[in-house]
């Protein structure tokens, strides 16, 4: 299914806080985001005149759940000056939206790990809601693994330990492929520290991967060429040909 | 009907090269790109001889009302250009201008050969923001670089040819001048102006490409300048651009003298853009003449 042709105006329905994230539900009669997807988002009030002067562009974000209900949401983390004005939105303000875009994850032929961290969960969460699959969660702080609850039964690791294990996620990502009996495959979203260490732990164990990455793009539909990522088959545009790669793909 | 050098438009909002993928939108939007496309003319991304794999990234840095990039002309080079791109931007069926860039007067020369007898392609557009290979200077950055590539390729086809303009020069109008008196059918511009950013907290440049062009609303008001003195100049067609975001923007072009404007970043935010400003402008043209 395609996306609408243009950016269309949509109402927030609903605001609610989670821990260090914001969560908003936005009304959207379009076509249902696949896990994995993102629209690009920008405030129709009050965008630009932030932080020097920005935002100007609109920002990718990935779907958190798209119920067929006439409704998206989205994971937003205050982290510059586009997402603190998305952080700020309230009922009944507006945004524009293009999307759902992008190559979302395929459903799995092999039992699926779901690796996520922080604002990287909303993929998985999509996935895990759709096609199943365990999940490990891996955050900075107790505030920020409040996100952990998108997740259904997680295994949870943070930075400082003051929630679940005290240690990287990759961590128990590793146990998971040493001792793991049946054939499986990876699916991981996060920053880009964590995705390198599960690209390599993937690679090492022989497991397959599929990686959605997060670039700053101008466009989201491939016009600006400006979000690309370097592959074994060249530089590949993380909107269109992305977000999601296959990990031994990407070089 | 608008006449632009003898292609018929049908309205005056026409793409910015570069600034849109007709195979990318196409399968992101389906037919609906298509049957509502925004724009009165296709302009192809530059095109080269052969193949460029682009910049590294990074390739963006945003701005105040605007953003700087660094892309670096990624394209599949002529040959696959015309086998794979040219047919689908023929389903549009609107005219189709090409944007070529070589790095040599004979590098443009070998391009425009090869587009010269394709019926499919409108006219042709002159990227001269590219420095030449022999010199290191920009081939469109002074009025005699202009001169030289438009004496070498206005006798290889009789397709209208337009010179996209860099504002990265100490006289555009000079340039545009030089453009006309050599055979031009028309200018366009402008294009990005040459710009910078350095990484957060850092001495370091941010852009995989070193610099980059700033784009989008920043650079409105040199546009505004450079038409309204290079359509004061020349008698031959000025395609207006830059920062152009609404009906607006793009009367001010034409009032300061451009026949078609031209949409770039704007379509980045909202990728029918092109069409909310050629409706914008027919409300206003509308409403002026009532």
């Amino acid at each position: 299914m395609t996306a609408p042709f243009g950016r269309r105006r949509c109402p927030v329905i609903e605001r609610e806080e989670l821990g260090a994230y914001v969560v908003l539900a936005v009304a959207d009669e379009a076509v249902p985001a696949r896990p994995g997807q993102f629209y690009m988002l920008a405030a129709v009030a009050g965008w630009g005149g932030g932080e020097a002067e920005r935002p100007f562009l609109a920002r990718a974000i990935s779907a958190l759940a798209a119920h067929g209900d006439g409704r998206v949401a989205f994971l937003l983390e205050d982290v510059g000056p586009g997402t603190h004005r998305l952080c700020e939105l309230e009922a009944d303000d507006e945004l524009w939206l293009v999307g759902p875009l992008g190559r979302g994850f395929e459903p799995p032929e092999l039992e699926p790990l779901l690796v996520g961290g922080g604002v990287g969960i909303p993929p998985l969460a999509m996935f895990q809601q759709a096609w199943g699959g365990r999940a490990l969660g891996g955050f900075r702080d107790g505030a920020h693994a409040l996100g952990a609850r998108l997740l259904h039964d997680p295994q949870v690791a943070t930075d400082d330990g003051s929630v679940g294990y005290h240690g990287y996620v990759t961590d128990l990502l590793e146990r998971e492929l040493d001792s793991a009996t049946g054939r499986i495959c990876v699916y991981a979203c996060g920053p880009p520290a964590m995705l390198d260490a599960v690209r390599s732990l993937t690679a090492a164990h022989g497991v397959p991967a599929w990686i959605a990455l997060e670039a700053p793009m101008a466009c989201g539909f491939g016009a600006c060429f400006g979000c690309v990522v370097a592959t074994l088959d060249g530089y590949k545009r993380v909107c269109v040909d992305g977000p999601v790669f296959e990990a031994a793909m990407l070089a | 009907m608008i006449e632009l050098c003898g292609i018929e438009l049908a309205h005056q909002v026409i793409n910015a090269s570069g600034c849109f993928d007709v195979l990318a939108a196409r399968a992101v939007f389906g037919d609906a790109l298509i049957e509502e496309f925004p724009f009165a003319a296709y302009v192809s991304k530059t095109v080269t001889l052969e193949p460029r794999a682009g910049n590294p990234p990074p390739r963006l840095w945003e701005t105040a009302g605007g953003m700087v990039n660094s892309i670096g002309l990624p394209n599949p080079g002529i040959d696959a250009y015309l086998e794979t791109h040219l047919p689908e931007h023929v389903k549009l069926g609107v005219p189709l201008l090409t944007n070529v860039m070589g790095s040599s007067e004979d590098e443009f020369a070998a391009l425009i050969e090869r587009l010269a007898g394709r019926e499919e392609i409108a006219g042709i557009e002159l990227n001269v923001s590219c420095p030449n290979v022999a010199t290191g200077l920009d081939i469109g950055a002074d009025p005699a670089g202009i001169r030289g590539l438009m004496r070498r390729v206005r006798p290889l086809t009789s397709k209208p040819l337009i010179v996209k303009l860099t504002p990265n020069t100490a006289d555009v109008t000079a340039c545009a001048i030089a453009a006309e008196q050599a055979g031009a059918d028309a200018v366009s511009l402008i294009n990005t102006l040459r710009a910078m950013a350095l990484a957060p907290g850092g001495v370091q440049p941010w852009l995989g490409g070193g610099t980059g062009g700033l784009s989008g609303p920043a650079i409105r008001a040199v546009a505004l300048a450079q038409v309204a003195s290079v359509a004061a100049s020349v008698a031959i067609p000025v395609i207006g651009m830059g920062g152009v975001s609404s009906g607006a923007d793009a009367a001010a072009l034409l009032d300061a003298g451009a026949r078609v404007v031209a949409v770039g970043t704007e379509s980045f935010r909202d990728p029918a853009a092109g069409r909310r400003i050629a409706r914008e402008l027919a409300t206003r043209f509308a409403e002026n003449t009532a």
